[in-house]
């Protein structure tokens, strides 16, 4: 393999050596806890677009939970941060062009 | 004419990495990136369809969202014995790191199976799509016939969405076997696939989607044949990567999904 490949492996592992096992620990408990509120959120039968809000919310932070912590992302350098996650949320933000259209279908009473 | 020399005896000089770390793992970044949006397109299709639906049923009862929630624990905990393996890895542990990773397969196929007895116990009352087998006594009875039939986009984003979810942990618990056993994940691979086969019936679309594991197993022995190798921390670290992923798009399938389409009495 490529020595400087190998170097960075090492440097990259030896990043991971100094996180404590505890941490892995509480983030797990956080995401159970959060997905326990999800389901107690469930059985409230709130209205759907407060319950949609307060569900996706929670998502957002569980996801940001396991890509920070879990997939090491907390620990990468800046650029890596910003690049990969700007373009990811970029991306998905434009999807939401078509909400607009399935809103439109309802006004105009398409069966 | 000037001639240019290179001196012989200059080692090579490399730049640093722009992203700081390894290229297999900018590789598997830039995988995920990608298939995320994959899963985007199916989430909002999925939304889509519900905003536009004004009948949008309800299917979830009690019993589904308390499996719903034990599959979600399953993977969430997969995700702490990843981290756990991956650290292991680091550690040049190799027994806990095969065990760690081992527990995490379990808790993916615990996933799988629980899944799997939900699409069943579905499909049994009647939401189900045309692709899939007839099932004897579907057409007349059933909760669901007529949610099929009036509201098919519900049935297609449903499967399309929590299948191809489906696809990825399986594939998922299948590259972490190679990673831990290697060659000797192979033969256990074909004694699954021979069980999903032979123990689901006919008219159930696992009998026929099982087949996906022989074909992944074959893919798996060629792979493993023409590039035999020992897998290192890496290795492992950029096996959670993925499965992590797999985790992480399940954080918005359960809610979205599962929870928004509960019918609580």
């Amino acid at each position: 393999m490529d020595p400087v490949q190998l170097a960075i492996e090492g440097r990259v592992a030896e990043q991971h050596r100094h996180h404590g096992k505890s941490q892995f620990f509480w983030v797990w408990g956080a995401l159970l806890v959060m997905t326990a509120i999800e389901v107690y959120l469930t059985y409230q039968n709130l209205q759907p677009v407060r319950m949609l809000t307060i569900l996706m919310g929670l998502s957002l932070v569980k996801a940001a939970l396991i890509i920070g912590y879990f997939m090491h992302m907390k620990y990468e350098v800046s650029r890596m941060k910003w690049l990969t996650m700007c373009s990811l949320v970029a991306c998905l933000a434009l999807m939401m062009i078509f909400f607009p259209d399935a809103v439109r279908i309802i006004s105009l009473g398409v069966k | 004419m000037a001639h240019a020399t290179l001196p012989q005896d200059v080692p090579a000089v490399s730049e640093p990495s722009l992203f700081g770390t390894y290229s297999k793992k900018i590789g598997m970044w830039l995988f995920l990136l990608s298939d995320s949006l994959t899963f985007g397109a199916l989430l909002y299709a999925y939304s889509y369809g519900r905003i536009s639906t004004p009948n949008w049923p309800t299917p979830f009862h009690s019993q589904s969202i308390v499996n719903a929630t034990v599959m979600t624990a399953f993977l969430l905990t997969s995700s702490l014995t990843m981290v756990l393996a991956v650290r292991a890895a680091v550690q040049g542990d190799a027994k806990a790191r095969r065990l760690w990773l081992l527990a995490t397969m379990a808790c993916g196929m615990g996933f799988v199976i629980l899944h799997g007895r939900e699409w069943s116990k579905l499909i049994a009352e009647g939401l189900t799509l045309p692709i899939f087998p007839k099932m004897a006594g579907q057409e007349s009875d059933g909760e669901f016939v007529n949610v099929s039939k009036t509201v098919p986009q519900f049935a297609a984003t449903f499967f399309g969405l929590t299948g191809m979810h489906m696809l990825h942990v399986t594939l998922g618990v299948i590259y972490l076997g190679i990673i831990a056993l290697r060659r000797n994940f192979i033969p256990i691979l074909l004694v699954f696939w021979l069980a999903a086969w032979l123990g689901t019936p006919v008219y159930s679309p696992f009998h026929y989607a099982a087949h996906i594991l022989l074909v992944v197993a074959v893919v798996c022995s060629i792979i493993l044949w023409l590039k035999p190798k020992v897998y290192d921390a890496a290795d492992v670290e950029v096996a959670g990567l993925y499965w992590h992923f797999v985790d992480l798009v399940w954080m918005f399938i359960f809610p979205l999904v599962y929870l928004m389409s509960a019918k609580i009495l």
